[in-house]
């Protein structure tokens, strides 16, 4: 029994022992693991990153900024591709953001839940479909029956992108807003569509401006949907939608494809300029929101 | 069963952890030498009659979350194979407390304890322990029963074992109805150990989590409130099956249930918080004591529902 | 504002009614916009490729030849191609998304998860051409003398290793695509992994898990449909890649039978022979490979957000 002579408590000799040496070791290996695909996932970040401002920087100069494509041959610069950005994005914006702010608000405010569900499925769903075939549905509306690319078709293409972000960003924030700032409204006689928009989307607004933001970004980068709608061009199109229109990622996919090293370097430059804009507008809009969540 | 049972080996001299296991015999084993200083130091309930494993000396125990203390220089014994309730108001650290005796606080960043905690004479938290052996030989039970959702009845009692390389299924099966009869749910299940844990009524998963703890086979259960989310008729079996385990484990359990901690534990201890929001003891003594004639008037105040 | 605190029933009554009823029919109209431009999408692209559908009917799908001389066309290359290149992302990309969803969620101290996620963010953010850009120009020639170079001299007696290295082809498409959908894994399992309640993991360390133990024993089964969807998002998101894969795959117009040859996805063939296509039956037969994409990855969408919800609850549309 227990009193006699050297009795050792059966804790004692588990305690001293170390968790079986198979278990730890493996424990051990499988952290490490975990630890090393963590860094190998932001490896090709800093791969991309590092070529595109090498080789990028490399190849900004004052003709990349100022100047078109030249119309034949090699040379130029990506003037028509940077204006083309600057016009279809707004106007893709444009489109986009009333059409995604007011269903985020519907589904938030006024959809049962049930059609909020169903709404928002939609949304996750169209978010899922490959930009390629967004550029081929606009295609088929808005280029084909007037046989002409343009870059109105453009923008709608990037706004069918953007919209369905911006609803699920706007629900999301005004989710955060407190009931108690409606009521305390609604309570002073002021009508709810005056509530909704002067309080409710007024205090919810940094939040929206945030996916606006991202959403405008995204847009930016993408080129498949406009390959079929403002298909391109070497000309400088200012202001006229009816026609095509370049963008920076179709310029960037245009001259990576060219044998010339020249427009290669190029397309390395525009990489660069919109990889600048990108990265600049998601780290911005990241750091604020990662600072607001921490508190 | 390759770890003696303590219901059978009442000495436990035999090496329990698949380290000693592997060597054919446990007395060899270089690790147990220094077992003999082992024998805790001012132990009053220490006879010679008491099972010798399944002790804890807690001397000078701060626990802090970072900066905040928690719980504040807490010096107390805990019997082996009795029950210890420790009660007191909400906030006063009394899980904190129950939580660093596996040192299961450890899994919140910046957790931190001073002074000691010895089972059986080794200190916890000597850093040639290893915090992974330390829970199989203090097992805990929870709150809310937590079955492993994903799991069979007979795989849930068994998950602990699993961890710990190779069973044969004989062994398993020997393993997972002694548990089961053990924690009193065996006649209730025994037909449909392959149904899902989480089929089973909130006593019911309670116990199936009691059978889980023990199946590993440990010295010390520790029960976080582990009948607050049941209703009378759940909770009066596992306070019947508490009282049974006492017989080959030491049980320390926190409870807000004042006539639970009186009706089934050995000693109670008593537990505060000052100002400065940091859990501290108030006394500790046999159950008796502390309900019918406790030394502080904070004790009185609040066995006899005083406030303010 | 100025008029009198006043039951809201008042307000209602007189000022607010009109003007109330617009803005909701507004907000409604937006909503059922975004709905609507989902099935006008489906309704566009069966209607455009009907004729490709009345000709060659389902035969479309698992016909491999694609002659516009001849106006017969198949798909099944494309499909091929599609679905290998993802299969390499897939296999590539969901240890490493999972092992560090795992990191970001079970391991690493917030110190260092935060900026690791920031990071892993920003992946997301840079634009599909920017990847093809490096693809072509970095990753190709770099997977063609290392990686390509050695699976082909170990590997090679197994005849889909085999063949000649050319940088660009399936397997780099299929790299890049992985590095792609990454950050998808990522951060879906991550959710996912964060939603296991808590009791789970101490109820596993309590009975004396180590930390990978809980994982795998506790956090991972509990969670795993949720990770399963994360892949099947992960996956649809690789199908429907385009411009990076267009730029790194090549243009090879048979039905690849080795890793390193050159092939063509749905979505490639599309971006690189849309524009050249004749309207009529050929801009129908692309469009009708259009559609097949389409269904694919909005059946695996649906798929993959039921999954996720069953574990996490609805998690944000994003990425």
């Amino acid at each position: 029994m227990s009193a006699t002579i050297t009795t050792q408590p059966r804790s004692v000799a588990i305690l001293r022992a170390t968790s079986g040496g198979r278990r730890t070791w493996f424990d051990r290996v499988m952290r490490s693991l975990a630890l090393l695909a963590a860094i190998a996932c932001v490896i090709p970040l800093g791969a991309v990153l590092f070529f595109v401002t090498v080789r990028g920087i490399a190849a900004v100069n004052l003709d990349l900024l100022t100047k078109p494509a030249r119309a034949l041959g090699v040379g130029g610069g990506a003037l028509s591709a940077i204006l083309g950005t600057l016009q279809m994005v707004p106007l893709a914006a444009l489109l986009a953001v009333p059409l995604g702010v007011l269903a985020g608000v519907y589904i938030h405010e006024y959809g049962s839940a049930r059609s909020a569900r169903a709404i928002r499925f939609a949304a996750d769903v169209l978010v899922g479909v490959p930009s390629i075939l967004i550029g081929i549905f606009v295609f088929t509306f808005l280029v084909l029956p007037f046989r002409q690319y343009n870059a109105f078709a453009g923008s709608v293409a990037l706004a069918v992108i953007m919209a369905p972000v911006i609803m699920r960003t706007t629900e999301e924030v005004l989710k955060l807003v407190p009931g108690t700032l409606r009521e305390a409204s609604l309570a002073l006689g002021v009508p709810r569509w005056r509530t909704t928009l002067a309080i409710v989307v007024r205090t919810a607004l940094p939040g929206i401006l945030t996916g606006i933001m991202l959403a405008v970004a995204r847009a930016a980068g993408e080129t498949a949907p406009l390959l079929f709608t403002a298909l391109g061009s070497r000309l400088v199109n200012f202001g006229d939608f009816g026609k095509p229109m370049d963008a920076l990622p179709m310029f960037i996919y245009v001259n990576a494809r060219q044998p010339y090293e020249l427009q290669n370097d190029q397309a390395w430059g525009a990489a660069f300029l919109l990889l600048v804009v990108v990265l600049t507008v998601n780290i911005l809009v990241r750091l604020r929101s990662t600072r607001r969540r921490t508190p | 069963m390759r770890r003696p049972d303590p219901m059978l080996v009442e000495t436990p001299s035999a090496p329990a952890d698949e380290a000693a296991a592997s060597t054919s015999s446990g007395a060899a084993d270089p690790a147990m030498a220094p077992s003999e200083s082992a024998p805790s130091p001012g132990s009053e309930h220490g006879a010679a009659t008491e099972p010798s494993s399944g002790r804890l000396d807690i001397a000078n125990l701060n626990v802090y979350y970072g900066t905040f203390r928690a719980i504040i220089d807490i010096t107390l014994t805990i019997r082996p194979h009795a029950i210890t309730a420790i009660i007191g108001p909400s906030g006063c650290g009394k899980s904190t407390f129950l939580r660093s005796l596996n040192r299961m606080h450890e899994v919140i960043p910046d957790a931190r304890v001073e002074g000691s905690i010895k089972l059986d004479g080794i200190d916890v938290y000597d850093p040639a322990v290893d915090p992974v052996q330390l829970r199989r030989v203090v097992g805990m039970v929870f709150q809310r029963p937590n079955p492993f959702p994903t799991m069979s009845i007979y795989d849930n009692v068994v998950a602990g074992l699993r961890l710990t390389g190779r069973h044969r299924a004989a062994e398993l099966d020997e393993v997972v109805e002694r548990s089961l009869v053990r924690a009193a749910l065996w006649d209730e299940v025994k037909d449909k150990l392959r149904s899902n844990g989480t089929s089973l009524s909130g006593g019911q998963q309670q116990r199936l989590c009691i059978a889980r703890a023990l199946a590993v086979n440990p010295e010390v259960i520790l029960m976080d409130e582990p009948a607050s989310a049941l209703d009378p008729v759940a909770t009066l079996r596992i306070e019947e099956l508490m009282a049974e385990l006492r017989k080959n484990y030491t049980i320390v359990i926190v409870t807000h249930n004042m006539q639970q901690a009186s009706r089934i534990s050995d000693q109670t201890a008593f537990f505060t918080m000052g100002d400065d929001r940091a859990g501290y003891l108030v006394e500790m003594d046999d159950t008796i004591q502390i309900f019918t004639n406790p030394r502080n008037q904070l004790t009185e105040d609040y066995v006899s529902g005083r406030f303010g | 504002m100025t008029t009198l605190p006043s039951a809201p029933w008042l307000a209602r009554g007189t000022t607010g009614g009109s003007s109330d009823r617009t803005f909701r029919w507004a907000t409604r109209l937006a909503a059922l916009g975004v709905v609507a431009i989902l099935l006008l999408l489906g309704v566009q692209l069966l209607d455009s490729s009907w004729l490709t559908w009345q000709t060659f009917g389902l035969g479309f799908i698992t016909a491999t030849t694609w002659d516009p001389v001849a106006a017969v066309y198949g798909a099944l290359p494309y499909i091929v191609g599609t679905l290998l290149s993802s299969l390499i992302a897939l296999v590539l990309a969901t240890p490493v998304g999972i092992l560090t969803a795992i990191y970001l969620s079970e391991i690493a101290s917030p110190r260092l998860a935060t900026p690791l996620t920031f990071m892993i963010e920003l992946l997301a953010a840079i634009p599909s051409v920017v990847f093809g850009l490096w693809g072509v120009f970095v990753l190709a020639p770099f997977l063609r003398v290392t990686v390509e170079a050695w699976i082909s001299s170990t590997l090679g007696f197994i005849p889909f290793f085999g063949g000649p290295t050319f940088g660009i082809g399936l397997f780099t498409a299929g790299v890049i695509l992985a590095i792609m959908i990454l950050p998808t894994i990522v951060s879906i399992s991550r959710e996912v992994i964060r939603s296991v309640p808590n009791t789970q993991r101490e109820a596993m360390i309590a009975l004396g898990a180590t930390r990978w133990e809980v994982v795998s024993k506790a956090v991972l089964p509990f969670a795993r449909s949720g990770i399963v969807g994360a892949i099947i998002l992960g996956l649809g998101r690789a199908l429907g890649e385009t411009m990076a894969v267009t730029m790194v795959i090549g243009n090879g117009q048979a039905i690849p039978t080795h890793l390193f040859d050159q092939a063509q996805t749905i979505a490639s063939k599309i971006a690189t022979t849309f524009n050249e296509a004749t309207v009529g039956i050929q801009t129908s037969s692309l469009i009708a490979l259009g559609l097949i994409l389409l269904v694919i990855t909005i059946g695996l969408n649906i798929v993959a957000r039921l999954l996720v919800w069953r574990v996490a609850g609805p998690v944000g549309g994003e990425s």
